[in-house]
C-alpha cells in the first residue's frame, strides 16, 4: 500500500510534468494568462489523464501490442471529447477561454507518456493514482504560473485586486513573451530548490 | 489578396509558436542546431500542407453533413497520424538521404500539436479549401521560421556564461520570450 501512495506523490514534485520532465508544454504557457484558467485546464487534463491511465490499464492485455499507438490516442481522444462536450454546456467562460486547448488534450505529450510508460504495464489502482498524481502536480504548475502572470500583468489574483487602485503593472506578463519568461525564471528556481535539498541530505 | 493576408498572419503576426504557443515541446526539443531545425520545419511544413487538404475534406464532405462535428477531434487526430506514416514511407521510397536525415523527428510530428491545433483552427474559421492549404503552408513556414531562429541563438548560446540554476532549459525559455517579445511587433499588422 506504502508503494501506491508514492507513485501518487511522485508527480507531486519529483517528477512533476511541468518543471522536472518538462513535457505538454503548450497548455503550460498558452492558457495560463491567470490563475483560474490554470486551475481549469489542469483539472480537465487530470481529469482525462487518470480516466485514460484506467482504461488503458484495464485493456493492456487485449490491446495488441503493434497498434497500441492508436489505441491509446482513440481512448485519450474519446476523455478529451467528453471534457470539451462538458465544458461547454456547464462552463461556457471558461471554455471559450480555454479554446482549442481543450481538443488539444489529446495531443499532450503527458497523456502518451504516461500510456505508454507507466499504464500499460502496472495494475489499474497504481495506474490511477499516478494519473492523477501527475494530473494534480500539472495542476499547481498551472496555477503557479496563472497566479504570477495574473499578479505581474494585472495586479490580481483569482480576479481579486491585490495591488492599490492604480499601481503600475506590467502588461508584457499577461502576453505570451511573459509566459516564456516566467516559466524560464521558475525553472531555475525549482533548480535552485533541489540543488539545496541534495547540499541538505 | 486575403491568401495573402492569411499567409502573413500565420507567418508573423500569430507566428504558431511563439504568438499561439501551438508546437512549443518540438521548438525546445529539436532547435540545438539550425540543420536539423530546418529539417523538422520542412517535414512540418509538408505534413500540414497534406493535413490542411485532407482534413477540410473530411470536415465539410463528412462530419458536417452527417451532424457528426463532436468526433472532429478523434477523426483529425487520426488523419494526422495516417499521413505522417504516408510521408514517411514515401520519403523513405524517394528521398532516402532526407528521410535518414529527419530520423526519429518523422513519426513524432503526430504528437505535434501545431497540426492538430491549425487543422482546428482551419475548421472554426471555415477556410475554403484553398485557404485552409495557404494557411497550413503558412503555419508551417511560421513554425521553421521561429525553430530556426531559436536553433540559431541556442548555438551561440555555448560561448555565453550563464548561471547555473538557468542551465539547462531555463535560459532557452528567456531566449524564447525574447525572440516572442520581438514577435509582438508584428501585432497588428494584418
Amino acid at each position: 500500500m506504502r508503494g501506491v501512495i508514492k507513485e501518487f506523490f511522485n508527480g507531486l514534485w519529483k517528477e512533476n510534468p511541468t518543471f522536472r520532465i518538462q513535457i505538454g508544454l503548450c497548455p503550460v504557457l498558452a492558457v495560463t494568462t491567470s490563475a483560474m484558467n490554470g486551475i481549469g485546464m489542469g483539472l480537465a487534463t487530470t481529469f482525462v489523464l487518470t480516466c485514460s491511465n484506467i482504461l488503458v490499464s484495464l485493456l493492456r492485455k487485449v490491446i495488441p501490442d503493434k497498434v497500441r499507438i492508436p489505441c491509446y490516442i482513440i481512448v485519450i481522444a474519446t476523455f478529451s471529447t467528453i471534457v470539451d462536450l462538458v465544458m461547454n454546456a456547464f462552463t461556457p467562460d471558461l471554455h471559450r477561454v480555454l479554446g482549442i486547448f481543450i481538443p488539444l488534450i489529446v495531443v499532450n505529450c503527458i497523456l502518451m507518456g504516461r500510456a505508454e510508460a507507466y499504464a500499460s504495464k502496472m495494475p489499474v489502482l497504481h495506474s490511477a493514482l499516478d494519473g492523477l498524481g501527475m494530473g494534480l502536480g500539472f495542476t499547481w504548475a498551472l496555477t503557479l504560473i496563472g497566479a504570477i502572470r495574473e499578479l505581474l500583468g494585472k495586479g490580481s489574483i483569482f480576479d481579486r485586486a491585490v495591488t492599490a487602485e492604480g499601481a503600475a503593472t506590467f502588461g508584457m506578463f499577461s502576453l505570451p513573451p511573459g509566459a516564456f519568461i516566467t516559466l524560464g525564471v521558475l525553472l531555475a528556481l525549482m533548480n535552485m530548490i533541489n540543488a539545496r535539498l541534495r547540499k541538505a541530505s | 489578396m486575403e491568401l495573402f493576408l492569411i499567409f502573413i498572419g500565420a507567418v508573423f503576426v500569430n507566428n504558431f509558436v511563439l504568438v499561439r504557443f501551438l508546437g512549443t515541446c518540438p521548438f525546445m526539443g529539436v532547435s540545438k542546431q539550425v540543420e536539423t531545425a530546418m529539417g523538422m520545419g520542412a517535414a512540418t511544413t509538408f505534413v500540414m500542407v497534406v493535413t490542411a487538404a485532407v482534413t477540410w475534406v473530411l470536415q465539410w464532405f463528412v462530419l458536417e453533413p452527417f451532424g457528426l462535428p463532436f468526433l472532429q477531434t478523434p477523426v483529425f487526430i487520426l488523419v494526422i497520424a495516417a499521413m505522417v506514416q504516408l510521408v514517411e514511407m514515401f520519403l523513405h521510397k524517394t528521398i532516402p538521404n532526407l528521410y535518414r536525415a529527419l530520423g526519429i523527428y518523422l513519426p513524432l510530428i503526430t504528437t505535434n500539436c501545431a497540426v492538430l491545433g491549425f487543422s482546428l483552427i482551419a475548421a472554426q474559421e471555415a477556410y475554403s479549401f484553398v485557404e485552409a492549404v495557404v494557411f497550413g503552408l503558412g503555419a508551417g513556414i511560421g513554425f521553421t521560421l521561429a525553430l530556426m531562429l531559436m536553433a540559431g541563438m541556442r548555438e551561440e548560446l555555448r560561448f555565453a556564461d550563464v548561471p547555473e540554476p538557468l542551465m539547462p532549459t531555463g535560459i532557452a525559455f528567456i531566449l524564447a520570450g525574447l525572440l516572442s517579445l520581438a514577435f509582438s511587433g508584428f501585432a497588428g499588422l494584418v
